[in-house]
């Protein structure tokens, strides 16, 4: 079974207040279309399965924000180092996303290797990742993503996903100005705090 | 943009480089942060830096990885360094492209540099590729190879966010 990954973004978005969003890849291209703090959101193209380890960063900069990675699992086998860097760091505010549909989608639906053999969330446990999910059921995520959120990470989910059939364009925002756009939301917002405001308020 | 390369030579080719005065460099400079893979030149640096509660080291799989962390750290007004061998810089590449270049991310990088000898011919091919490959990518870089050439770092970062690029410093000495 599988889900759309539309869904996941969905529910994601239904429960955001504050977190630090980055996507890459396919993810990049869908969430801008769910998001509600686009000044927050990091949707990085072009950056080659990187997105686990600029989350490990933020993460590590702000430990006291959750920080939600969308990765794929293409894009993370071409970083899978990362997963035993971020566990070795173990930062308890970092959700970690991998978004698996088996296959490479924007170059044209080509495999990944050991699609169907390998397991994220046992890699992530191995590595030293404090919990590990598998979900291909919509409604099952949507139960026990709000406990997720609140747990000690770092998370790993993964979320058995169809692979997308239209192609969507590339956003406007770039990667450049969202890094500049985050990067001054969070000196912002840690002024402000400085200042005795609650982040809440800001929102 | 226009490399901005240094042609300085060391007084002595037998002078040292302390990992000591190394880390009250980057501390002087106000780095957080390091990043880094250890390498065989810089193990002493490591051992310092390891037990330094004011410069939080971020150990790493693979030199790829570095200048996403750095990024990252960046976004959250974080300081950080990478410190790297040359031969990881190769493996880092497409970061650099992707990410250093793409996005002009003011970063200093320590680079050891194996195979370098002022008085030897060099024959490793992580050093002798490794100039072409800066120069090849606009990089501006430095060499530290003893103690007096140490102040070189805290310049090179201010070069480094005076310009929003990455700014490399050759570390041609085993530290000591």
């Amino acid at each position: 079974m599988a889900m759309e990954s539309q869904q996941v973004h969905r529910v994601v978005a239904s429960h955001r207040t504050d977190e630090v969003v980055i996507t890459e890849m396919t993810a990049a291209l869908q969430w801008p279309y769910f998001t509600n703090r686009q000044d927050l959101d990091l949707c990085l193209f072009d950056c080659m399965g990187k997105a686990s380890s600029i989350g490990l960063g933020i993460a590590l900069a702000c430990p006291e924000r959750k920080v939600i990675v969308f990765d794929g699992d293409g894009s993370l086998l071409m970083n899978l180092g990362s997963l035993v860097t971020i566990g070795g760091m173990a930062p308890t505010n970092l959700i970690h996303f991998v978004f698996e549909n088996g296959q490479y989608e924007v170059t044209g639906g080509q495999p990944i290797p050991a699609a169907g053999k390998l397991s994220f969330p046992g890699l992530s446990l191995a590595a030293g990742y404090a919990h590990a999910f598998e979900f291909d059921d919509a409604d099952e995520f949507a139960k026990k993503w709000s406990a997720i959120l609140h747990l000690a990470g770092p998370v790993l989910a993964s979320v058995k996903v169809l692979s997308t059939e239209r192609t969507l364009p590339i956003p406007g925002r770039l990667t450049a100005q969202a890094v500049c756009e985050v990067t001054a939301t969070l000196k912002q917002e840690r002024w402000l705090e400085g200042k005795g405001v609650a982040r809440s308020d800001t929102t | 943009m226009t490399a901005n390369v240094t042609n300085d030579t060391p007084e002595r080719s037998d002078a040292t480089l302390s990992a000591h005065v190394v880390v009250e460099e980057l501390k002087a400079c106000g780095a957080s942060h390091v990043v880094w893979l250890p390498d065989s030149e810089s193990k002493h640096l490591y051992n310092l830096l390891v037990n330094d509660p004011e410069l939080k080291l971020v150990p790493i799989c693979r030199e790829g990885e570095a200048l996403g962390i750095a990024l990252g750290l960046l976004v959250g007004g974080m300081r950080p360094v990478v410190v790297i061998q040359n031969t990881g810089l190769f493996e880092s590449g497409d970061s650099i492209r992707g990410l250093g270049l793409n996005l002009s991310l003011p970063i200093l990088m320590l680079v050891s540099y194996r195979g370098w000898h002022r008085d030897a011919p060099i024959t490793d091919t992580a050093a002798i590729y490794l100039e072409p490959v800066l120069r090849g990518w606009r990089l501006p870089y430095h060499f530290v190879r003893s103690d007096s050439e140490a102040h070189i770092i805290g310049q090179a970062y201010e070069q480094a966010r005076a310009s929003s690029q990455i700014t490399a410093v050759l570390m041609a000495q085993e530290y000591v």
